[in-house]
Protein backbone atom coordinates (compact mmCIF):
# COMPACT_ATOMS: atom_id res chain seq x y z
CA UNK A 1 0.00 0.00 0.00
CA UNK A 2 1.21 3.65 -0.86
CA UNK A 3 1.60 6.09 1.87
CA UNK A 4 2.59 10.22 1.56
CA UNK A 5 3.57 10.95 4.62
CA UNK A 6 4.71 14.15 5.87
CA UNK A 7 8.57 14.14 7.66
CA UNK A 8 9.87 17.00 9.32
CA UNK A 9 12.64 16.68 12.34
CA UNK A 10 12.48 20.71 13.45
CA UNK A 11 16.09 20.00 14.82
CA UNK A 12 17.89 18.44 11.53
CA UNK A 13 15.43 19.66 8.47
CA UNK A 14 15.15 23.21 6.89
CA UNK A 15 11.81 22.78 6.25
CA UNK A 16 9.27 20.16 6.29
CA UNK A 17 8.81 17.33 2.90
CA UNK A 18 6.81 14.34 1.84
CA UNK A 19 7.98 11.47 1.77
CA UNK A 20 6.88 8.35 0.16
CA UNK A 21 6.75 4.51 1.38
CA UNK A 22 5.38 1.73 -0.30
CA UNK A 23 4.61 -1.42 2.45
CA UNK A 24 3.42 -4.80 2.19
CA UNK A 25 0.46 -5.05 4.42
CA UNK A 26 -0.53 -8.51 6.13
CA UNK A 27 -4.28 -9.87 5.77
CA UNK A 28 -4.74 -9.15 9.55
CA UNK A 29 -3.75 -5.28 8.95
CA UNK A 30 -7.14 -3.57 8.81
CA UNK A 31 -7.02 -0.03 10.08
CA UNK A 32 -4.89 2.64 8.98
CA UNK A 33 -2.56 2.36 12.75
CA UNK A 34 -1.80 -1.15 11.39
CA UNK A 35 -0.64 -0.26 8.00
CA UNK A 36 1.72 2.79 9.93
CA UNK A 37 3.19 0.30 12.05
CA UNK A 38 4.47 -1.73 8.87
CA UNK A 39 5.76 1.50 7.66
CA UNK A 40 7.70 2.11 11.21
CA UNK A 41 8.89 -1.45 10.52
CA UNK A 42 10.49 -0.58 7.16
CA UNK A 43 11.71 3.51 8.63
CA UNK A 44 11.84 3.82 11.61
CA UNK A 45 12.20 7.61 12.10
CA UNK A 46 8.81 7.86 11.25
CA UNK A 47 7.27 9.32 13.93
CA UNK A 48 3.75 9.24 15.46
CA UNK A 49 2.15 9.17 18.64
CA UNK A 50 -0.44 5.46 19.22
CA UNK A 51 -1.57 3.71 22.44
CA UNK A 52 -4.67 2.20 22.85
CA UNK A 53 -4.97 1.18 19.01
CA UNK A 54 -9.08 1.28 19.67
CA UNK A 55 -10.36 4.52 19.37
CA UNK A 56 -10.28 5.25 22.93
CA UNK A 57 -7.11 7.40 23.78
CA UNK A 58 -7.09 9.58 21.22
CA UNK A 59 -3.40 9.87 20.82
CA UNK A 60 -3.22 8.97 16.76
CA UNK A 61 -4.74 11.93 15.34
CA UNK A 62 -3.60 13.03 12.27
CA UNK A 63 -4.56 13.87 8.85
CA UNK A 64 -5.73 11.52 6.75
CA UNK A 65 -6.06 12.81 2.98
CA UNK A 66 -7.01 15.86 4.00
CA UNK A 67 -9.32 14.86 6.70
CA UNK A 68 -8.65 14.89 10.73
CA UNK A 69 -9.40 11.38 12.07
CA UNK A 70 -7.99 8.70 14.44
CA UNK A 71 -5.60 6.37 12.13
CA UNK A 72 -6.85 3.17 14.48
CA UNK A 73 -10.14 3.11 13.21
CA UNK A 74 -9.79 4.30 9.86
CA UNK A 75 -10.80 1.29 8.03
CA UNK A 76 -7.79 0.79 5.30
CA UNK A 77 -10.33 -0.21 3.15
CA UNK A 78 -12.10 3.24 2.97
CA UNK A 79 -8.73 5.72 2.22
CA UNK A 80 -7.57 6.05 -1.45
CA UNK A 81 -4.01 5.69 -2.26
CA UNK A 82 -1.73 6.99 -2.05
CA UNK A 83 -2.72 7.82 1.68
CA UNK A 84 -1.85 11.13 2.19
CA UNK A 85 -0.40 11.84 6.21
CA UNK A 86 0.06 14.96 7.67
CA UNK A 87 0.00 16.43 10.79
CA UNK A 88 -2.88 17.85 12.45
CA UNK A 89 -3.28 21.55 11.30
CA UNK A 90 -2.09 24.77 12.90
CA UNK A 91 -0.71 23.27 15.99
CA UNK A 92 3.39 23.64 15.76
CA UNK A 93 5.05 20.07 14.69
CA UNK A 94 6.93 18.57 17.04
CA UNK A 95 8.11 16.12 14.40
CA UNK A 96 6.66 14.51 11.44
CA UNK A 97 3.24 13.80 12.87
CA UNK A 98 3.52 14.59 16.18
CA UNK A 99 2.11 17.68 17.23
CA UNK A 100 2.36 19.97 20.37
CA UNK A 101 -0.85 20.22 22.03
CA UNK A 102 -0.08 22.78 24.61
CA UNK A 103 -2.75 25.33 23.19
CA UNK A 104 -5.31 22.73 22.59
CA UNK A 105 -4.61 21.45 26.28
CA UNK A 106 -4.16 25.26 27.59
CA UNK A 107 -8.11 26.13 26.13
CA UNK A 108 -9.14 22.86 27.74
CA UNK A 109 -7.90 23.76 31.38
CA UNK A 110 -8.97 27.65 31.12
CA UNK A 111 -13.06 26.19 31.24
CA UNK A 112 -12.17 24.11 34.26
CA UNK A 113 -13.11 20.83 33.39
CA UNK A 114 -14.26 19.57 37.09
CA UNK A 115 -17.37 19.60 38.92
CA UNK A 116 -17.30 22.76 41.30
CA UNK A 117 -19.22 22.83 44.28
CA UNK A 118 -18.16 24.29 47.80
CA UNK A 119 -21.05 22.95 49.52
CA UNK A 120 -19.85 19.96 52.32
CA UNK A 121 -19.64 16.87 50.50
CA UNK A 122 -22.27 14.78 51.20
CA UNK A 123 -21.79 11.03 53.24
CA UNK A 124 -22.11 9.21 50.06
CA UNK A 125 -21.85 10.37 46.63
CA UNK A 126 -23.68 13.36 45.23
CA UNK A 127 -27.01 11.78 43.18
CA UNK A 128 -28.23 12.57 40.10
CA UNK A 129 -31.31 11.82 38.54
CA UNK A 130 -31.54 9.29 35.14
CA UNK A 131 -32.79 12.42 33.77
CA UNK A 132 -30.28 15.06 34.58
CA UNK A 133 -27.82 12.37 33.72
CA UNK A 134 -28.87 11.57 30.31
CA UNK A 135 -28.06 15.47 29.36
CA UNK A 136 -24.93 14.54 29.61
CA UNK A 137 -24.71 12.23 26.75
CA UNK A 138 -23.09 13.08 23.82
CA UNK A 139 -20.85 14.79 25.92
CA UNK A 140 -19.09 12.96 28.03
CA UNK A 141 -17.41 10.38 25.45
CA UNK A 142 -15.02 13.34 23.99
CA UNK A 143 -11.70 11.82 24.28
CA UNK A 144 -9.44 15.11 23.49
CA UNK A 145 -7.87 13.66 20.27
CA UNK A 146 -8.17 17.35 19.04
CA UNK A 147 -9.83 16.29 15.71
CA UNK A 148 -12.19 18.81 16.47
CA UNK A 149 -10.04 22.20 17.27
CA UNK A 150 -7.41 21.53 14.57
CA UNK A 151 -10.05 21.19 12.03
CA UNK A 152 -11.35 24.41 12.70
CA UNK A 153 -10.85 28.28 11.07
CA UNK A 154 -11.51 30.38 13.82
CA UNK A 155 -8.96 28.30 16.21
CA UNK A 156 -6.42 28.13 13.41
CA UNK A 157 -6.40 31.44 13.92
CA UNK A 158 -6.48 32.84 17.78
CA UNK A 159 -5.88 29.41 19.04
CA UNK A 160 -4.52 31.42 22.07
CA UNK A 161 -7.62 33.22 22.62
CA UNK A 162 -10.72 30.85 21.17
CA UNK A 163 -11.52 27.96 23.61
CA UNK A 164 -12.19 25.68 20.35
CA UNK A 165 -14.56 23.03 19.68
CA UNK A 166 -13.39 20.70 22.14
CA UNK A 167 -13.18 22.97 24.63
CA UNK A 168 -17.01 23.96 24.57
CA UNK A 169 -17.77 20.91 24.27
CA UNK A 170 -16.36 20.53 27.71
CA UNK A 171 -17.84 23.76 28.89
CA UNK A 172 -21.00 22.83 28.19
CA UNK A 173 -20.66 19.37 29.99
CA UNK A 174 -20.07 20.69 32.43
CA UNK A 175 -22.78 23.96 32.18
CA UNK A 176 -24.90 20.79 31.68
CA UNK A 177 -23.98 18.76 35.28
CA UNK A 178 -27.01 19.40 37.41
CA UNK A 179 -24.61 18.48 40.52
CA UNK A 180 -22.24 21.43 39.25
CA UNK A 181 -22.69 24.93 41.25
CA UNK A 182 -20.77 27.09 39.49
CA UNK A 183 -22.78 27.89 36.12
CA UNK A 184 -22.49 31.51 36.37
CA UNK A 185 -18.79 31.66 36.37
CA UNK A 186 -18.59 29.31 33.91
CA UNK A 187 -20.55 31.61 31.22
CA UNK A 188 -18.77 34.46 32.46
CA UNK A 189 -16.09 32.98 31.49
CA UNK A 190 -16.89 32.39 28.19
CA UNK A 191 -18.70 35.65 27.35
CA UNK A 192 -16.14 36.77 25.67
CA UNK A 193 -15.78 37.78 21.75
CA UNK A 194 -12.94 35.46 21.09
CA UNK A 195 -13.42 32.89 24.00
CA UNK A 196 -16.98 31.39 22.29
CA UNK A 197 -18.22 33.99 19.92
CA UNK A 198 -15.62 33.37 17.78
CA UNK A 199 -17.74 30.54 16.76
CA UNK A 200 -19.06 31.16 13.52
CA UNK A 201 -20.78 27.71 13.11
CA UNK A 202 -18.75 26.30 10.18
CA UNK A 203 -19.46 22.96 11.36
CA UNK A 204 -15.79 21.13 10.52
CA UNK A 205 -15.62 19.91 14.17
CA UNK A 206 -18.73 17.75 13.65
CA UNK A 207 -17.85 16.80 10.64
CA UNK A 208 -14.42 15.18 11.61
CA UNK A 209 -15.33 14.63 15.32
CA UNK A 210 -14.12 10.46 15.52
CA UNK A 211 -16.61 9.61 17.83
CA UNK A 212 -19.65 11.10 16.69
CA UNK A 213 -20.21 14.29 18.99
CA UNK A 214 -21.90 17.49 18.13
CA UNK A 215 -19.34 20.37 19.49
CA UNK A 216 -21.56 22.97 17.35
CA UNK A 217 -25.00 22.00 19.25
CA UNK A 218 -23.37 22.30 22.23
CA UNK A 219 -21.84 25.38 21.60
CA UNK A 220 -25.53 26.55 20.74
CA UNK A 221 -27.04 25.65 23.92
CA UNK A 222 -24.35 27.90 25.44
CA UNK A 223 -25.38 30.71 23.82
CA UNK A 224 -29.23 29.33 24.33
CA UNK A 225 -28.25 29.94 28.26
CA UNK A 226 -26.65 33.40 27.78
CA UNK A 227 -29.68 34.60 25.95
CA UNK A 228 -32.27 33.41 28.78
CA UNK A 229 -29.65 34.70 31.40
CA UNK A 230 -29.42 37.54 29.37
CA UNK A 231 -32.93 38.47 28.13
CA UNK B 1 7.05 44.42 28.21
CA UNK B 2 6.44 40.99 27.74
CA UNK B 3 3.18 40.44 25.55
CA UNK B 4 0.44 38.42 27.29
CA UNK B 5 -2.42 37.50 25.55
CA UNK B 6 -5.95 38.69 27.84
CA UNK B 7 -9.27 37.45 27.33
CA UNK B 8 -12.78 38.70 29.04
CA UNK B 9 -13.84 41.31 27.46
CA UNK B 10 -17.29 40.29 28.23
CA UNK B 11 -19.15 41.06 25.37
CA UNK B 12 -20.44 39.27 22.10
CA UNK B 13 -23.42 37.69 23.15
CA UNK B 14 -25.73 40.89 21.85
CA UNK B 15 -24.03 41.10 18.80
CA UNK B 16 -24.92 37.63 18.01
CA UNK B 17 -28.05 37.63 18.62
CA UNK B 18 -28.10 41.36 16.77
CA UNK B 19 -26.79 39.31 13.81
CA UNK B 20 -29.71 36.57 14.06
CA UNK B 21 -32.47 39.09 14.80
CA UNK B 22 -31.45 41.52 11.87
CA UNK B 23 -31.15 38.37 9.63
CA UNK B 24 -34.99 37.86 9.94
CA UNK B 25 -36.04 41.62 9.04
CA UNK B 26 -33.75 41.33 5.71
CA UNK B 27 -35.18 38.06 5.31
CA UNK B 28 -38.69 39.39 5.83
CA UNK B 29 -38.19 42.62 3.74
CA UNK B 30 -36.99 40.44 0.72
CA UNK B 31 -40.05 38.68 0.78
CA UNK B 32 -42.17 41.40 0.94
CA UNK B 33 -40.13 43.12 -1.69
CA UNK B 34 -40.11 39.95 -3.36
CA UNK B 35 -44.20 39.58 -3.48
CA UNK B 36 -44.71 43.08 -4.32
CA UNK B 37 -42.42 42.80 -7.50
CA UNK B 38 -44.56 39.13 -8.39
CA UNK B 39 -47.49 40.37 -8.24
CA UNK B 40 -48.06 44.04 -9.04
CA UNK B 41 -48.94 43.32 -12.39
CA UNK B 42 -47.28 45.82 -15.13
CA UNK B 43 -44.94 47.06 -12.57
CA UNK B 44 -43.31 50.59 -14.23
CA UNK B 45 -41.23 53.36 -12.58
CA UNK B 46 -44.81 54.96 -12.14
CA UNK B 47 -45.89 52.40 -9.80
CA UNK B 48 -42.38 52.14 -8.19
CA UNK B 49 -42.66 55.89 -7.67
CA UNK B 50 -46.06 55.65 -6.39
CA UNK B 51 -44.74 52.51 -3.51
CA UNK B 52 -42.25 54.81 -2.31
CA UNK B 53 -44.26 57.61 -1.98
CA UNK B 54 -46.19 55.62 1.02
CA UNK B 55 -44.68 56.81 4.30
CA UNK B 56 -45.03 52.80 5.42
CA UNK B 57 -42.72 51.15 2.45
CA UNK B 58 -40.01 54.14 3.33
CA UNK B 59 -39.94 53.20 6.84
CA UNK B 60 -39.81 49.38 6.25
CA UNK B 61 -37.35 49.76 3.30
CA UNK B 62 -35.14 51.42 6.34
CA UNK B 63 -35.34 49.52 9.23
CA UNK B 64 -34.26 46.98 6.54
CA UNK B 65 -31.26 48.91 5.22
CA UNK B 66 -30.19 49.60 8.59
CA UNK B 67 -30.55 45.92 9.28
CA UNK B 68 -28.09 45.44 6.88
CA UNK B 69 -25.57 47.61 8.34
CA UNK B 70 -25.75 46.01 11.98
CA UNK B 71 -25.29 42.82 10.49
CA UNK B 72 -22.57 43.94 8.35
CA UNK B 73 -20.93 45.54 11.04
CA UNK B 74 -20.83 42.38 13.28
CA UNK B 75 -20.20 40.54 9.92
CA UNK B 76 -16.97 42.71 8.99
CA UNK B 77 -16.25 43.37 12.59
CA UNK B 78 -15.82 39.18 12.82
CA UNK B 79 -14.22 39.21 9.54
CA UNK B 80 -11.38 42.26 10.70
CA UNK B 81 -10.91 39.92 14.13
CA UNK B 82 -10.02 37.02 12.77
CA UNK B 83 -7.68 37.96 9.77
CA UNK B 84 -5.96 41.74 11.14
CA UNK B 85 -3.32 41.05 13.67
CA UNK B 86 -2.43 44.70 14.59
CA UNK B 87 -4.18 46.06 16.75
CA UNK B 88 -3.83 49.30 15.79
CA UNK B 89 -4.75 48.62 12.28
CA UNK B 90 -7.41 46.61 13.42
CA UNK B 91 -8.76 49.75 15.25
CA UNK B 92 -8.38 51.75 12.73
CA UNK B 93 -10.29 49.02 9.78
CA UNK B 94 -12.88 48.77 12.61
CA UNK B 95 -13.70 52.69 12.85
CA UNK B 96 -13.55 53.27 9.08
CA UNK B 97 -16.06 50.82 9.13
CA UNK B 98 -18.47 52.35 11.27
CA UNK B 99 -17.77 55.87 9.72
CA UNK B 100 -18.79 54.16 6.24
CA UNK B 101 -21.53 52.25 7.60
CA UNK B 102 -23.11 55.80 9.27
CA UNK B 103 -22.09 57.35 5.99
CA UNK B 104 -24.75 54.95 4.26
CA UNK B 105 -27.08 55.21 6.91
CA UNK B 106 -27.64 58.97 6.35
CA UNK B 107 -27.41 58.72 2.47
CA UNK B 108 -30.82 55.91 2.80
CA UNK B 109 -32.12 58.65 5.16
CA UNK B 110 -31.46 61.43 2.23
CA UNK B 111 -32.61 59.12 -1.16
CA UNK B 112 -35.81 57.82 0.58
CA UNK B 113 -37.16 60.60 2.52
CA UNK B 114 -34.84 63.76 0.47
CA UNK B 115 -36.31 66.29 -2.17
CA UNK B 116 -36.29 65.22 -5.94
Amino acid sequence: MKFRIYRYDPDRDAAPRMQDYDVALEPTDKMLLDALMRVKQVDDSVSFRRSCREGVCGSDAMNINGRNGLACITNLKDIKEPVELRPLPGLPVVRDLIVDMSHFFKQYHSIKPYLVDEATPPEKERLQSPADREELDGLYECILCACCSTACPSFWWNPDKFVGPAGLLAAYRFIADSRDQALNERLDNLEDPYRLFRCHTIMNCVDVCPKGLNPSKAIGKIKEIMVRRTV
Amino acid sequence: MVRREATGAHYGLSDWLMQRITAVVIAAYLVLLLGVLLFTPGMDLAIWKALFSEQIFKLATFVALVSVFLHAWVGMRDIIMDYIRSTALRLALEAAVIVALLFYSGWAIQILWGQR
